[in-house]
């Protein structure tokens, strides 16, 4: 196996994140028989939905660099990626805490009422016995955002004071297996539509946690648009290249 | 336009799934290991075609129950009903909130349809190495992956109104069989597209280069 130093090449062809301009002969590589391989002040990557290979690029902050080929978006330069989500990271887990410790929402009806927040639910329906949809929910809006959270924090404070964290690889590549599995965001307008489906019927108390899921839902899709892993592996890479075992 | 040139495959090169370096492996792919992240390296996801197709007959089997079958069960002093996914969504537009109801009907029944047509669609065209279209089918599966997600909703709404109304005593909120199936489809349908690989769709463009 042959190690790809990353280096950047500059070429002016940065890409706004919206109007995204396909200047595939700049960014495609003109292979012979491979020569360029040797060079090493170019590195290469291949997209990771066309398998084009490319000649990475610098980029300016808040740009993407999209393939040629399919347009799937390569990489991105976030400014300060590591600092800023960590940060992020940290609000939301503070927030996530909150949202699952109090009540969503309650109901009331006819001096009856009940409230819940979603450990409740999940606990009640597996009560009901529905122990399938009750593991699914328990996993996909409390176990993988918590376990999200946790690792990203774990993750990238070490890295902000320059330590490389124990078990960082296996860990960088756990949390990219269990992220399409988090869903606050999609259980978020399941709250919505369940506060719709109740109204005829009862009257609503909101909850703590029923603001507190508004503000995670925000956070989340704020540390997805930051999180660069890209940083992360560079800071490996840095001192797999001083000797220092990963 | 000449946009096929070459793909890291076609150099013996492989980039890594997981930290995307591009790495140069042997003849044997099978034990390489990506020296950054020590990942297993794969040009393509391994038998990603037979596991795709595995996931979404599962999908398409369990698709009957998830529609045909109760979802939702509610009952109260005057009333009892059963709804299925679609009388669900019925009786939303009847009772006046049809924005919601517009909304439960694409992410309940529009989006689990759409993904199964698209990967049958997308391993067919695979499997007939076509060389037609490939950026749209690439877009095709780039939508789906970012789609499927939604279609937990009616899960978490048939959770919490189960939930609530069970501690209120007035009236009763279960979930029924067809919510299994559902959750299952979900599932099933998310694990096929994570199988399949994308790469595979530009491949038989390769020897026309």
């Amino acid at each position: 196996m042959v190690w790809m130093t990353l280096s950047f090449h500059h070429h002016n062809i940065t890409k706004r994140r919206r109007r995204r301009e396909r200047s595939c002969d700049n960014l495609a590589m003109h292979t012979g028989e491979g020569r360029a391989m040797e060079d090493s002040s170019i590195s290469f990557i291949a997209c990771h939905e066309c398998d084009l290979l490319l000649r990475e690029i610098a980029l300016e902050p808040g740009r993407a660099a999209a393939c040629p080929r399919c347009g799937a978006t390569l990489y991105r330069h976030s400014t300060d990626s590591i600092n800023r989500t960590l940060a992020l990271a940290a609000a939301a887990a503070l927030l996530f805490l909150i949202a699952n410790i109090y009540p969503i929402f309650g109901i009331e009806s006819q001096g009856n009422d009940a409230a819940t927040n979603l450990y409740g639910a999940v606990r009640s329906l597996w009560d009901q016995k529905m122990h399938f949809i009750s593991t699914l929910v328990f996993i996909t809006a409390i176990v993988v955002p918590s376990l999200e959270l946790s690792l990203l924090i774990y993750l990238l404070l070490p890295l902000t004071a320059g330590h490389i964290p124990a078990g960082l690889a296996p860990l960088m590549r756990f949390l990219q297996g269990i992220k399409p599995w988090g869903m606050v965001e999609v259980f978020m307008l399941g709250i919505l539509v369940a506060l719709v489906k109740l109204t005829d019927d009862f009257r609503i108390i909101p909850g703590v946690a029923l603001w507190s899921y508004g503000g995670v839902t925000f956070l989340l899709a704020a540390v997805a648009a930051t999180f660069n892993p890209r940083d992360v592996w560079t800071c490996l890479e840095v001192r797999v290249r001083e000797g220092k075992s990963p | 336009m000449k946009y096929y040139r070459n793909t890291a495959a076609s150099l013996g090169l492989c980039s890594c799934h997981v930290c995307g370096l591009v790495s140069r492996i042997g003849a044997e792919t099978g034990g390489a290991r990506c020296p950054r992240c020590a990942t297993r390296l794969h040009t393509r996801k391994p038998h990603g075609v037979e596991q795709c197709w595995a996931l979404l007959i599962a999908a398409y089997i369990l698709y009957l129950p998830a529609n045909l079958m109760t979802i939702m069960e509610t009952g109260s002093l005057i009333s009892y009903r059963k709804d299925t996914i679609l009388s669900g969504v019925v009786h939303l537009w009847q009772n006046g909130s049809m924005g919601i109801a517009v909304i439960v009907f694409i992410a309940s029944i529009v989006v689990p349809l759409f993904k199964l047509l698209t990967l049958t669609w997308l391993l067919i065209s695979v499997q007939k190495r076509s060389t037609r279209h490939p950026a749209e089918r690439t877009r095709l599966y780039r939508l789906i992956e970012l789609v499927g997600r939604w279609s937990m909703l009616d899960i978490y709404v048939v959770t919490l109104l189960a939930a609530l109304v069970q501690m209120q005593s007035l009236a009763t909120v279960k979930a029924g069989p067809g919510a299994i199936a559902f959750g299952a489809v979900v599932v099933l349908t998310m694990f096929a597209a994570m199988r399949f690989d994308p790469r595979l769709i530009w491949d038989p463009l390769q020897k026309e280069s």
